[in-house]
């Protein structure tokens, strides 16, 4: 397929609007103002030309990037059953929020408008920030939370910037370990290196979940955090949590829960209850949000109270004005009096407001974070309510397990318990040579996304599945019986099963190479 | 493939090969086994140590990506880095190729030639290894 740059012919772009008359628009100054743009960013001929831009006329511009997209496979066209990743099914309602004008058209300097009384043009955004904080806090039990991270990854970075600043304030510099489970997201030691931890692996026990007397033994005055995700890749719930919580804690240290598998657990149970004193949440999966593709993401970082003066400004506040205002109740259908609330922005650790607020980490990204994406996730809370994001749990947990019981018939299931929202079959009882990418590559064949392969390390070959809750009865009973059937066609047919895919317009690319001497640039010849 | 008698190995699936063991410049060359490169798959980066960094047994010395994942190296023996094999940056695969020979990663100056003596003891034989490598799952 051709690349839009070598669809390009000159002139062909299509022009909609007439050429300008002279002196209607300043014309000459937008070109010289362009001209100068080009020549600042290293261009010294400052011709216009020598951007090079494509043209395309509109029609073919549209036909080239649908039919990229028809080659894809994604959620819009297929069952994604990606384990770790929640690829759910992102509801249109999101799209219709974060398009109203008032949110898509905000700039972000708004904030700053009026001198005077600042954020006055801006209370309804920084109301959804505000409320959105709220209800993650209730959905997680924990205090206190920001929503700047862009990412997991960001939010686990956020996390253990709070935790150090916290030793540091109080002056256990010696703590300076993080400890990870071996079957945690590379994500977890990655976070920890970047913020200057040594990183120590606990190794898990034969049900796969933590080892708490190999977690006692590594634990000294040196241990900072715990990072554990719960529950863990294996899609099993560490039980004993409360007590890995206490042991943790009798150390001095903290314990982080890592978040990324919190769509097993929304409404029913509460990381803040179990113990964890901070978390991180994925919006891009467990909220609905758009994943993948750049997203792009968002992972809100939550703390218990002991560690809130130490997360990123600026917090909003909410107060009373001291007025009174009329509202028309949407219940009662009757107009109601009620107290009036502002929403402020408190930046300085010196503020008045906040005068506890001096242990704050600073600013981990610019604005508020992807905000479109905080408005997705709040219209999925708000769309769902408390029951509806409670069943969803249910159902996540329970396509899961539909699946788990009807394939360990005929892959091996290394942990054969009752599992969460995911679980991981290993290689095992595949014969013939036949491996588990391949029956990844297989999948593509049959219409279905792949799982997620070769994570977590600690199974052999691991196939791991997540249906989530969005998935109706027949998707999950046609991928079942595509596993089946390819289960089928290892035994029978071997070669079919290691030289797919045969249908997709690429067979196998040269991963190697690709990794070796990535070629991601073209150049007009 | 048969892994070479003159040196140690981990559990981890690291090979050092001490050279002038009992005077006083003695060296340790580490790389990772074939069983390890056969694991990995195909390697496509190394991120070598940097000459002057010291490392502890069982620490961190190197990072090799493959296809299908990224593996920290640990050193099997304490030491200061005083070489990396340069040519894995442009010719990873080498380690898949001679993993024993042109695959090596470090050569590391041992300081204390009795604490090399202890740390020895805790690594396994040639013979000890393949046993280890048919008992262990992996």
């Amino acid at each position: 397929m051709q690349l839009i740059f070598e669809i390009s012919k000159p002139g062909s772009a299509t022009r909609m609007l007439p050429d300008l008359e002279e002196g209607i628009i300043k014309i000459d100054l937008a070109k010289s103002a362009l001209k100068e743009f080009v020549q600042s960013s290293g261009n010294s001929s400052g011709t216009l030309s020598t951007l090079d831009l494509p043209e395309v006329p509109e029609n073919e511009i549209i036909r080239h990037y649908v039919a990229l997209s028809r080659r894809n496979i994604g959620i819009d066209t297929a069952f994604y059953p990606l384990g770790s990743c929640t690829m759910k099914y992102n509801p249109k309602i999101n799209e219709d929020t974060a398009r109203l004008e008032g949110f898509a058209m905000l700039h972000p300097m708004q904030i700053f408008t009026d001198q005077h009384t600042p954020q006055d043009h801006v209370q309804g955004v920084l109301q959804l920030i505000y409320e959105l904080e709220k209800d993650l806090c209730e959905i997680t039990g924990m205090d206190a939370a920001t929503l700047q991270p862009a990412a997991g990854a960001h939010g686990e970075m956020t996390g253990l910037m709070i935790a150090k600043k916290y030793f540091h304030d109080r002056k256990e510099f010696q703590r300076k370990k993080v400890l990870i489970p071996d079957s945690a997201h590379g994500t977890n030691p990655a976070s920890a290196a970047i913020c200057n931890f040594e990183i120590v692996t606990i190794k898990s026990n034969n049900q796969g979940l933590v080892d708490i007397e190999n977690l006692r033994k590594n634990l000294n005055e040196q241990s900072a955090v715990f990072m554990i995700t719960n529950p863990n890749t294996l899609g099993l719930f560490e039980k004993n949590i409360v007590e890995i919580c206490n042991v943790v804690h009798e150390a001095g240290a903290l314990v982080y829960c890592d978040g990324a598998n919190m769509n097993a657990m929304v409404g029913i149970t509460k990381p803040g209850e179990m113990g964890f004193d901070m978390m991180h949440l994925n919006l891009h999966k467990t909220f609905s949000t758009p994943h993948g593709g750049g997203g792009p993401g968002a992972g809100p970082c939550l703390v218990k109270e002991h560690l809130k003066n130490c997360l990123p400004m600026p917090r909003i506040l909410k107060e009373e004005t001291g007025e009174i205002g009329v509202e028309y109740d949407n219940y009662t259908r009757k107009e109601i009096m009620s107290k009036r609330y502002r929403y402020i922005l408190v930046y300085t650790p010196y503020d008045s407001n906040l005068a506890a607020h001096s242990s704050s980490i600073g600013r981990v990204k610019a604005f508020f974070g992807n905000f479109g994406i905080l408005v997705r996730a709040y219209t999925y809370i708000k769309a769902h309510g408390a029951s509806g994001l409670r069943k969803n749990t249910e159902y996540a947990v329970l396509h899961a397990n539909y699946l788990r019981v009807i394939l360990q018939e005929h892959y091996d299931l290394p942990h054969k318990v009752v599992c969460k929202h995911e679980f991981v079959l290993s290689d095992k009882d595949i014969p013939n040579g036949v491996t588990t990418l391949d029956i990844a590559k297989r999948l593509l064949d049959y219409g279905q996304h792949a799982p997620t392969i070769y994570f977590p390390m600690i199974v052999h070959g691991s196939i791991m599945i997540e249906p989530t809750e969005t998935e109706s009865l027949d998707r999950l009973n046609e991928f079942a019986a595509a596993m089946i059937k390819i289960k089928e066609e290892a035994v029978s047919d071997p070669e079919l099963v290691k030289k797919a895919p045969h249908t997709t317009v690429v067979g196998r690319l040269d991963a190697v190479a690709a990794a070796r001497k990535p070629n991601v640039k073209w150049k007009r010849e | 493939m048969d892994n070479p008698d003159d040196r140690k190995y981990t559990k981890e699936h690291e090979w050092v090969k001490v050279e002038n063991k009992e005077g006083m410049n003695a060296t340790a060359t580490v790389g990772i086994t074939f069983h390890a490169q056969e694991l990995l798959t195909d390697i496509v980066f190394v991120e070598l140590p940097k000459a002057g960094k010291k490392v502890e047994q069982f620490k961190q010395l190197a990072v090799v990506e493959s296809v299908k994942s990224v593996s920290d190296v640990f050193s099997p023996v304490s030491g200061e880095v005083t070489a990396a094999n340069n040519e894995l940056t442009s010719n990873p695969e080498l380690i898949n190729k001679d993993p024993y020979n042109a695959g090596w990663i470090a050569k590391l100056k041992i300081e204390d030639n009795a604490k090399l003596n202890n740390e020895l003891n805790n690594l396994m034989s040639a013979e000890q290894y393949g046993e280890y490598l048919k008992t262990a799952a992996h």
